[in-house]
């Protein structure tokens, strides 16, 4: 049974690419502002994501068990994120450039190691229908929401509280604020860094899993097309705040639906531009939020120096 | 300018040969070494040590190596045992060459390819060798040499529509004597070598035929079309596939949506979702991989029609049909010809080869459980008269969908025809624009 809904599609839409399409970019960019708080980049994000969501994909299709497939993605991420954390804390490496490499890396293993899986067809993680009491399809649809979502969502505050009430959200912040500081009171940075980045990884680990196993729901190559990239360009934009992170990226899973949604209604001229509206949105805050007297706020003052 | 402050010397490219001989190498290391030096002055600590620069070109080199293994794909051979003893015809083993630029099991326009050459292989006298995951650039140059080279082939089949210019004129100038055969319609007589040949199919027939299924099963009366990009091609598809759910039913409407590009799988899935909520309940799509599009119809419970490749197991419920290439019809062919002497250069197999249901280019899928009798009866008439050529898609009049007289009365294209391939317009019924 289908209803024609019409114009209401656009803001359903809207509504339902937030619920959908948003979580990749939450888990990556709170696990990138976990990272980075510690005052590491880890842009290999991307290939970490990719990895997930292949793992996942693989481990759900050989044993059944989607929630294993999360917690392989997340494992298969951390093991990224040792790399990634070993290689960037050598003397003299940029941990940039180790980056980089992580993202062709980490694309390039789940390419590898993902070939037999594009096919098979492997069990998705469960749903809430939260839309049960319309009796329209079309708003039943939108509401479906995966408990990723909710768990998503319930980390951002939590890692806020973790930043500011407890001693090793101290710790985290004052090896990325300031080092020779933090060596001072006798916290190891390199451990500190290693267990940021690997902890950051096991994030975009499970955001993979989400893209493989819940939205779009299926394994393939172009699975990822750049939200790992975006969702490290987000923490940036949220000024390095995981609520702020969690509002970012569900603007972003939003803005995706716009393009697709207004041509289903018949505004078909001005696509691309449409589709390219959450990055013109970026640019525009970055624009008016800017200053050229300080420094950003909220970045971490050792942010990218070792 | 005051150099102890920590810059480094700069040492310009055309000093490097006065410097003793050493090469530009030795002497960009010494320059870091130098430099490294002074860093001691400098609080930042910008440069590599002579040492690690060593280990770091190691590393790159060893990363790049390795990074060719897994991107590369490495052409599995097919083994042919029986081989030796050649069957009644020719006596001889053609060697054919198959390049894709995606993977080659990914329910789509690859998958299709890599099918038909998998059939092909099955001829007792063809051996065959195929790589998958090669970009459009000198990359695909590199694997038509190493095919020709270590493998012997002699007939190769560079896939992707961007393989052609330049790569295909440059390796295929290089080797006058190998046949080079590409998938799209690029060929111009005179101006590109002679060896080169050009094939494509009219899948849009099968497109008119899934059109008539989708109209008989659609209970809203409204299509939905996926497509990449607006260009001939998919324009063709998106309006054989209107008209021919119009001939069924002429109030029926596709409401097409562009995503922008080959490959986009949360924007196809938010183009399926956002079509569902309009009341459309039968999706097709013009993309890379139809799987996201297949399988988001059949989570929302509406019907779906494939193309490029069969994908009626995703969808055991919704799926309807879909229009296919059939290569192996087409490759088992070409294979034929070149066994039995023919050659594109000489011009015994023509440059330009074209073909819709009757030369075996494309089929439909299998029909799903969702299909009527009285859909296939009407499906299998228009099949019939394609298959006898008596169908001609395009005949006037038709109007695009601003109302503009596109083809007149009394005029048609037929497939063969130039015209179609120029194709900008929408047909009348299709909501959407090309702009």
């Amino acid at each position: 049974m289908t209803t024609e809904i019409g114009l209401w599609g656009v803001p359903l839409a809207i509504i339902g690419g937030t619920l959908r399409g948003s979580v990749p970019f939450l888990f990556v960019s709170l696990g990138e502002c976990l990272t980075e708080k510690s005052g590491k980049i880890n842009l290999g994000l991307e290939g970490t994501l990719l990895t997930g969501a292949m793992s996942a994909y693989a481990i759900a299709y050989k044993t059944g068990s989607p929630w294993l497939g999360v917690l392989v993605a997340g494992l298969a991420g951390m093991a990224l994120g040792f790399i990634h954390a070993w290689l960037s804390q050598q003397p003299k490496v940029n941990d940039i450039a180790v980056g980089i490499a992580m993202i062709i890396f980490g694309s390039g293993i789940a390419f590898f190691l993902g070939k037999p899986f594009i096919q098979p067809s492997a069990p998705q993680l469960p749903t809430f229908e939260l839309g049960a009491w319309s009796n329209l399809p079309p708003v039943q649809s939108a509401l479906k929401i995966s408990p990723l979502l909710l768990l998503g969502l319930a980390l951002a505050p939590l890692m806020q509280w973790f930043f500011t009430s407890t001693r090793w959200g101290l710790y985290v912040r004052a090896v990325g604020d300031s080092p020779d500081a933090a060596r001072a009171m006798g916290i190891s940075i390199n451990r500190v860094r290693m267990l940021s980045i690997v902890a950051g990884s096991f994030l975009a680990g499970i955001g993979g899993a989400y893209l493989s196993l819940y939205y779009p729901g299926s394994w393939s190559e172009r699975i990822s097309s750049g939200q790992g990239l975006m969702a490290v360009a987000l923490v940036i934009f949220a000024r390095w705040n995981p609520i702020q992170c969690m509002y970012a990226a569900l603007l972003f899973g939003g803005a995706q639906a716009i393009g697709p949604a207004l041509q289903s209604v018949g505004v078909n001229s001005y696509y691309y531009l449409f589709n390219a509206s959450p990055y013109i949105l970026t640019l525009a805050i970055m624009i008016i939020t800017c200053s050229p007297k300080k420094t950003l706020s909220g970045a971490p003052g050792a942010l990218g120096s070792s | 300018m005051n150099q102890s402050r920590g810059n480094p010397p700069v040492v310009a490219p055309s000093d490097w040969g006065r410097h003793g001989g050493a090469t530009p190498l030795q002497m960009f290391t010494k320059l870091l070494v130098e430099s490294g030096d002074l860093k001691l002055k400098n609080k930042h600590r910008l440069i590599l040590s002579r040492r690690q620069t060593i280990r770091g070109i190691l590393a790159t080199t060893a990363f790049g190596v390795s990074s060719r293994l897994w991107t590369g794909c490495t052409p599995n051979e097919t083994p042919n045992n029986k081989t030796g003893s050649s069957p009644s015809g020719g006596g001889k083993t053609i060697s054919m060459g198959f390049i894709y630029v995606g993977p080659k099991d990914d329910y789509g326009y690859n998958q299709a390819h890599a099918e038909g050459k998998a059939g092909v292989s099955k001829l007792p006298w063809v051996k065959s060798v195929e790589e998958a995951n090669i970009p459009e650039t000198t990359a695909v140059q590199e694997t038509m040499r190493n095919m020709i080279n270590q493998d012997g082939v002699t007939v190769i089949f560079p896939t992707s529509f961007g393989y052609f210019d330049p790569h295909i004129l440059k390796v295929a100038q290089e080797y006058p004597d190998i046949q080079f055969f590409h998938c799209g319609g690029l060929y111009q007589e005179g101006k590109h070598p002679k060896n080169i040949a050009s094939y494509f199919g009219y899948i849009d027939e099968a497109e008119y035929v899934a059109g008539i299924v989708a109209a008989h099963t659609s209970k809203t009366g409204k299509l939905g079309f996926i497509a990449a990009k607006a260009i001939p091609q998919v324009l063709r598809n998106i309006n054989s596939f209107t008209l021919g759910a119009r001939s069924v039913n002429p109030k029926i409407t596709t409401q097409v949506i562009f995503t922008g590009d080959w490959s986009l799988p949360i924007k196809e899935a938010e183009a399926a979702n956002s079509m569902v909520d309009q009341g459309i309940d039968v999706l097709t799509c013009h993309v890379d991989s139809p799987k996201v599009v297949v399988e988001t119809a059949e989570k929302r419970g509406v019907f779906s029609s494939g193309f490029h490749s069969n994908q009626s197991v995703l969808a055991p419920k919704g799926f309807l049909t879909g229009a296919e290439w059939d290569w192996t019809t087409v490759y088992s062919k070409f294979a034929e010809m070149v066994r039995d002497g023919k050659n594109v250069k000489d011009g015994t197999i023509p440059h330009i080869i074209r073909g819709g249901f009757k030369e075996g280019f494309c089929k439909l899928s299998p029909y799903g459980s969702a299909v009527s009798d009285k859909a296939k009866k009407a499906a299998e008439a228009a099949k019939a008269k394609f298959m006898d050529g008596s169908m001609v898609i395009y005949q006037g009049e038709i109007k695009d969908n601003t109302g503009k007289v596109i083809i007149p009365k009394g005029k048609e294209y037929k497939q063969q025809d130039i015209e179609l391939e120029k194709m900008s317009w929408l047909v009348e019924g299709v909501l959407g624009s090309t702009k």
